[in-house]
């Protein structure tokens, strides 16, 4: 069942030198409980593309539509992460979660199972300055959570981390995954972590910004980094790449 | 044998507590020793050489005849009725001017177009001096208690406004796109987001237009009135009563430390979230 639609979505940017198309003709169909993850070289209009899916960005042709809707603006059905954590410094992680909601029974609960979900018991009363980068991040991802999001955006949630947190992270998010059934899309820059994460790996190329390619990920979870079939498809993104990079010097040599 | 290492790894532990509690005793210690050093020494001193003479009596009386200067005024009463008038002042004037500080701050700071109607009329204001306006205050309202109010509420008024509007002004425009996706109402977006972010600047204004009031109460109070610690001073200095002189001034400097060590005290309080270099 197709939870999010984007059909002939462009993006342009006006600017003194001409019209740069930052995004042309992006047709993408995400099934409900998927798990998509947006690769591509830096400039190619990934974090604009979340931001258009997120609605925090309306100004670009085409359409995008949720569960039949048309995206108009942000909203709680679109949970975002963004780069950086974004926590409010003057609020707890109890109450960093829940925001504006108010703290109802209910609330409260949820609060509660969500920071198990993140594995943050015992830091329910602290504030986001004793707290490292991994988990300030985990806070940010159970606050989306917590308003039952139909998607979850991520916008190189894990940039910033060192590595081992990194691939902390990652199983926590698949866990998350898992339990939650949530769909994801996921813009990394991180080839191994966006085959570790997805169904399906979008591949972008650059100037402008289109799809290039789609591969499935056709390993069971749990998965190996090491594991031949995981390596095959690293293999077939890696070839992806290179054409990537290869296109676009051919493209500079032509101008 | 395994039992024998926890015992000791535990008594190294309590060790290290213990040795850590000490030091934390110390550090008081030192803390006070190292404040109070200067001040004692000071004193010391000037008792001595009022003692043997070496300065004179009128012009800089001994810390123990200020102290029985003080006694005295405390025994006849005097100068808990001068000093309950100098607070109601600045406590009148603090909260008129503040308060309207405060609002004005917040409206402007809120809306563009509130900052453009009042903004740069208040900040020409804000340059007039406050000891400036006192000779057109008096010709207004005379020597009587709306002028001094008024003068307080001026000086009370610009540090709080100046401070709330730098304050919404500043808020970090990334939690405004995290209120945008999380769907904040007009409201929470007021109360969650916007005044929390903005209270540091608001506390410090606050400490500020009191420290304003204050400076304003003693220039009012000089300027002309026949009650306060003001008027304790001017009175005193026409009949060169030194030690009274001094301890109108001690009671000025006491109370405007005890009133910003109060509001720092919230602001601890208040501000424990944030991250910050102490030294």
């Amino acid at each position: 069942m197709t939870l999010l639609d984007l059909n002939d979505v462009s993006k342009r940017f006006i600017t003194e030198k001409g019209i740069t198309r930052a995004l042309d003709d992006i047709e993408l169909d995400v099934k409900k409980g998927e798990f998509i993850t947006i690769i591509g070289p830096s400039g190619c209009g990934k974090s604009t593309l979340l931001k258009i899916i997120a609605g925090l960005d309306t100004e670009h042709e085409g359409e995008v539509l949720l569960d039949g809707d048309a995206v108009l603006g942000p909203s709680i059905d679109k949970g975002f992460i963004f780069q950086e954590p974004r926590l409010f410094p003057w609020l707890n992680v109890e109450k960093n979660i829940s925001a504006n909601l108010p703290v109802t029974k209910e609330v409260k609960e949820h609060v509660r199972e969500l920071i198990k979900l993140v594995r943050l018991e015992g830091f329910e009363t602290a504030y986001p300055k004793e707290l490292s980068g991994g988990m300030a991040q985990r806070v940010a991802i159970a606050r989306a959570l917590l308003r039952n999001p139909k998607v979850l955006l991520l916008d190189e949630p894990f940039g910033a981390l060192d590595a081992f947190t990194r691939a902390h992270m990652q199983e926590v998010l698949l866990d998350i995954w898992q339990k939650n059934k949530t769909t994801m899309i996921f813009v990394t820059h991180d080839i191994d972590e966006a085959i570790y994460l997805a169904d399906r790996v979008v591949i972008m190329n650059a100037r402008p910004g289109t799809i290039r390619k789609m591969i499935p990920v056709g390993v069971t979870h749990p998965r190996k980094k090491t594991n031949a079939d995981f390596q095959k498809i690293r293999q077939q993104v890696l070839t992806e790449f290179e054409q990537v990079e290869h296109g676009k010097s051919l493209a500079v040599s032509h101008s | 044998m395994s039992n024998q290492a926890g015992v000791l790894s535990r008594r190294t532990i309590d060790e290290k507590e213990l040795a850590l509690k000490r030091q934390r005793k110390q550090s008081i210690t030192s803390y006070w020793v190292r404040g109070l050093a200067l001040p004692a020494s000071i004193i010391l001193i000037w008792e001595l050489a009022g003692l043997f003479e070496l300065i004179s009596a009128t012009l800089l009386p001994r810390p123990s005849e200020i102290l029985a200067a003080f006694r005295d005024l405390i025994v006849s009463g005097e100068l808990f009725s001068h000093f309950t008038i100098s607070l109601l002042r600045a406590i009148g004037g603090f909260l008129l001017g503040g308060a309207l500080g405060l609002a004005a701050g917040l409206a402007v700071g809120f809306s563009k177009r509130t900052e453009q109607t009042l903004d740069p009329t208040l900040q020409m204001l804000r340059t007039v001096p406050t000891l400036a306006v006192i000779p057109l205050f008096i010709l207004w309202f005379g020597f009587g208690e709306v002028s001094k109010i008024l003068l307080i509420s001026k000086a009370a008024f610009f540090p709080l406004y100046v401070n709330a509007f730098l304050g919404i002004r500043s808020v970090d425009s990334k939690l405004f796109d995290v209120a945008k996706v999380l769907q904040f109402s007009k409201w929470k977006q007021i109360t969650t987001l916007i005044l929390p972010a903005a209270l540091p600047n608001i506390l410090l204004g606050l400490r500020l237009s009191l420290g304003g009031a204050w400076l304003a109460l003693v220039a009012a109070e000089l300027m002309g009135s026949s009650e306060g610690v003001g008027y304790l001073i001017m009175d005193a200095r026409q009949f060169s009563q030194t030690s009274i002189v001094f301890v109108g001034i001690i009671i000025f400097a006491v109370f405007g430390k005890a009133s910003d060590s109060f509001v720092r005290y919230f602001e601890r309080r208040l501000l424990k979230w944030r991250e910050n270099y102490i030294g």
